[in-house]
């Protein structure tokens, strides 16, 4: 470590950057061709592995049938309300916990709502939060992780035993505790979930940051004057966006389960908003009497497991394509 | 070595120190504090007031802060209002129980998940890889309380072979004494374990496969099957102990699952109701606990792996 002390003196040669940029004509031009080259270098690379990444996906079969399955789900979820038109707002008792039939093509769940309406309406949620979870998680723990990893030194120790204590609370603990605290809804679920995944995505691109700002290209940023915050944000970032795709696919399936999760014990959003798993928490009272309401447990469940299988399956696939990347290198 | 042990664990007491702060200061997030937790929304300002000054909420955060560790060090949790029980006693109660459960389902789990990942890895490639793969993925994508579901439907709904719920006995050996009921909870804990661990024996075992000890041993006429459990089985063994050290946040999660699914009386449930009920004091203990073991097992973790594997060498 102690070979990269110098990071902590780096305001000094980005603060001698700055008036730099601010000369007259002839040297700004020149800086910024430079930088220009530099940005572009990495610009085009990034362009071609995203095609040459497309190719190795294209030719995974099980992928490509994974991003049908998701987009055939995506689909019925967002336009199969358009279609199969039930009321999700107002409980029915005459219709309780009725059976599959023409009328209600997998019949109503223990408050009167169509199960399939129900399952369109709360597959929204569960997409929704996920994906904006992922995002949020994703995009907050790049920049913090990368910020780590480059300025180094007592800075990076700090920001990283801080990582550190948010992953050694069980998870779960401080979810149900955040959502007792706050009113759960779609906008909260969203920040309860993101506000403990990042820490995952934070260390892992730290990770990747170390390595990656040694590289000639990153040194070569500083040497032309260029500041840490165009190191990260061109060039550190660009070249660990693999990983970080990666881990954001694999964040949509692991935020669809923990919103599942929270849903069955009855802490995520609350009705007549619902989400796959706040459908399967209805499932489990009339599980336990003498007749089995299959439509309350199989529908929901089956719906978690497809979409989190299939998201899994395009993950992998991802990871294989930008590992090629790295071997054809 | 001495070193390192000294800097981890330096680093451990500053995550606790940090880990606690951030729990304390999680009771104060509660709609209207900690103190309309406890009175309701009723309370007079003179109520509210009196609790505060009684209970100490009046007080600095680092006060506070200050006053609750020297509690817990004194094994003092906290006291439930709602349970009218302290929090120490509840864990006393509650905590061997759920260590029956997550030592049972961990057991289970290692005890298909390692021979099956060995065999993955011998085999990669062919129909058993891929349909044990797939099995792994589901165990992936399902979330353990569907699991738990299933199992209740299938075996205890649709067919009568066991009990749809949990033991429900105040102490650990009463829970062990009724083990047909334990086998579903247990079954379904198992599951989701599995997954974790077979998909890393597979691999782990494939990166074994092609070190140069291995082709060693072959060299010196050893057979397949002592290479394999001989060699390589051990090596993998020091990862997986590893694994299982840093592995606590999901055991964690995965019991309160199944205890909530299975009404089984373990720390989950009680933890789950204190959720419900608002009961700050044991939200907050159990947190502790949960905290502490983790970075424990994380420590652990990383100690034994020095320990075990010779080639590593801490600076």
């Amino acid at each position: 470590m102690s070979a990269y002390i110098p990071p902590p003196q780096s305001p000094v040669p980005s603060g001698l950057a700055e008036p730099e940029l601010a000369r007259p004509d002839g040297a700004g031009a020149l800086t910024a061709a430079e930088a220009a080259e530099l940005g572009l270098a990495p610009a085009v690379r990034s362009r071609s592995l995203l095609r040459r990444g497309w190719d190795v996906f294209a030719e995974n079969h099980l992928a490509l049938a994974s991003l049908d399955v998701v987009l055939l789900i995506v689909l019925f979820c967002f336009v199969g309300p358009l279609i199969y038109r039930t009321d999700q707002l107002h409980t029915n008792l005459t219709d309780v916990l009725c059976q599959p039939s023409g009328a209600h093509l997998l019949g109503c769940d223990n408050v009167g709502y169509d199960v399939l309406g129900r399952l369109m309406i709360g597959g929204q949620t569960s997409i929704e939060v996920g994906v904006a979870a992922a995002i949020v998680a994703v995009l907050f723990g790049t920049l913090y992780g990368a910020l780590s990893g480059f300025v180094g030194g007592f800075a990076d120790s700090l920001l990283m035993r801080l990582v550190d204590a948010g992953l050694s609370i069980p998870y779960i603990t401080v979810l149900i505790i955040l959502s007792v605290i706050f009113h759960p809804n779609k906008p909260v679920m969203v920040f309860v979930i993101a506000a403990f995944y990042w820490l995952g995505v934070a260390r892992l691109v730290r990770g990747e940051t170390l390595t990656l700002r040694t590289r000639e290209y990153v040194q070569a940023v500083k040497v032309v004057g260029g500041g840490n915050r165009r190191a990260i944000i061109r060039h550190i970032v660009p070249n660990a966006i693999g990983t970080i795709i990666v881990q954001a696919t694999f964040a949509v399936a692991d935020s669809i389960i923990i919103l599942a999760g929270l849903g069955f014990l009855g802490l995520g959003v609350q009705p007549p908003a619902t989400d796959w798993g706040s459908m399967l928490s209805g499932g489990l009272q009339y599980l336990q009497s003498s007749q089995s309401y299959w439509w309350l447990i199989y529908p929901a469940g089956i719906a978690i497991i497809l979409t989190c299988i299939a998201i899994n399956f395009i993950g992998d696939a991802l990871r294989d394509a930008f590992e090629t990347r790295l071997q054809r290198r | 070595m001495i070193g390192y042990l000294i800097r981890r664990f330096a680093q451990a007491i500053l995550v606790l120190f940090i880990v606690t702060v951030i729990t304390l200061a999680l009771v104060h997030l509660f709609p209207g504090g900690p103190v309309r937790a406890i009175l309701g929304p009723r309370a007079t300002v003179a109520q509210v007031a009196y609790y505060n000054r009684l209970y100490g909420f009046d007080q600095p955060f680092y006060v506070q802060y200050v006053k609750w560790v020297g509690q817990l060090l004194q094994g003092n949790f906290g006291f439930s209002v709602k349970l009218n029980q302290s929090v120490a006693s509840l864990i006393g109660q509650d905590l061997p129980k759920t260590i029956v459960l997550v030592a049972l389902g961990t057991i289970v789990s290692l005890l298909f998940g390692i021979p099956l990942g060995m065999y993955q890895a011998v085999k990669r490639y062919t129909f058993g890889d891929y349909a044990l793969t797939g099995v792994s993925f589901l165990g992936y994508a399902t979330p353990t309380f569907f699991v738990g579901l299933l199992l209740v439907e299938w075996f205890a709904v649709d067919t009568h072979v066991f009990p749809p719920f949990a033991p429900q006995s105040s102490t650990w050996l009463g829970v062990l004494s009724q083990p047909r009921a334990l086998v579903l909870p247990v079954a379904a804990y198992a599951f989701v374990l599995y997954a974790l661990w077979s998909r890393y024996m597979r691999s782990s075992v494939m990166d074994n496969l092609v070190q140069d000890y291995v082709r060693t041993a072959r060299a010196k006429g050893a057979g397949e099957r002592r290479i394999l459990w001989g060699h390589i089985f051990r090596n993998s063994l020091i990862s997986i102990v590893t694994l299982l050290g840093l592995s606590l946040p999901t055991l964690v999660a995965g019991a309160i699952f199944i205890e909530v699914v299975f009404n089984y009386p373990g720390m989950g449930l009680a933890f789950y109701n204190a959720a419900l009920n608002v009961d700050y004091e044991v939200l907050l203990g159990f947190t502790v606990l949960a905290t502490v073991a983790t970075i424990l097992g994380n420590l652990l973790a990383d100690v034994s792996y020095a320990i075990l594997d010779p080639r590593v060498r801490y600076s």
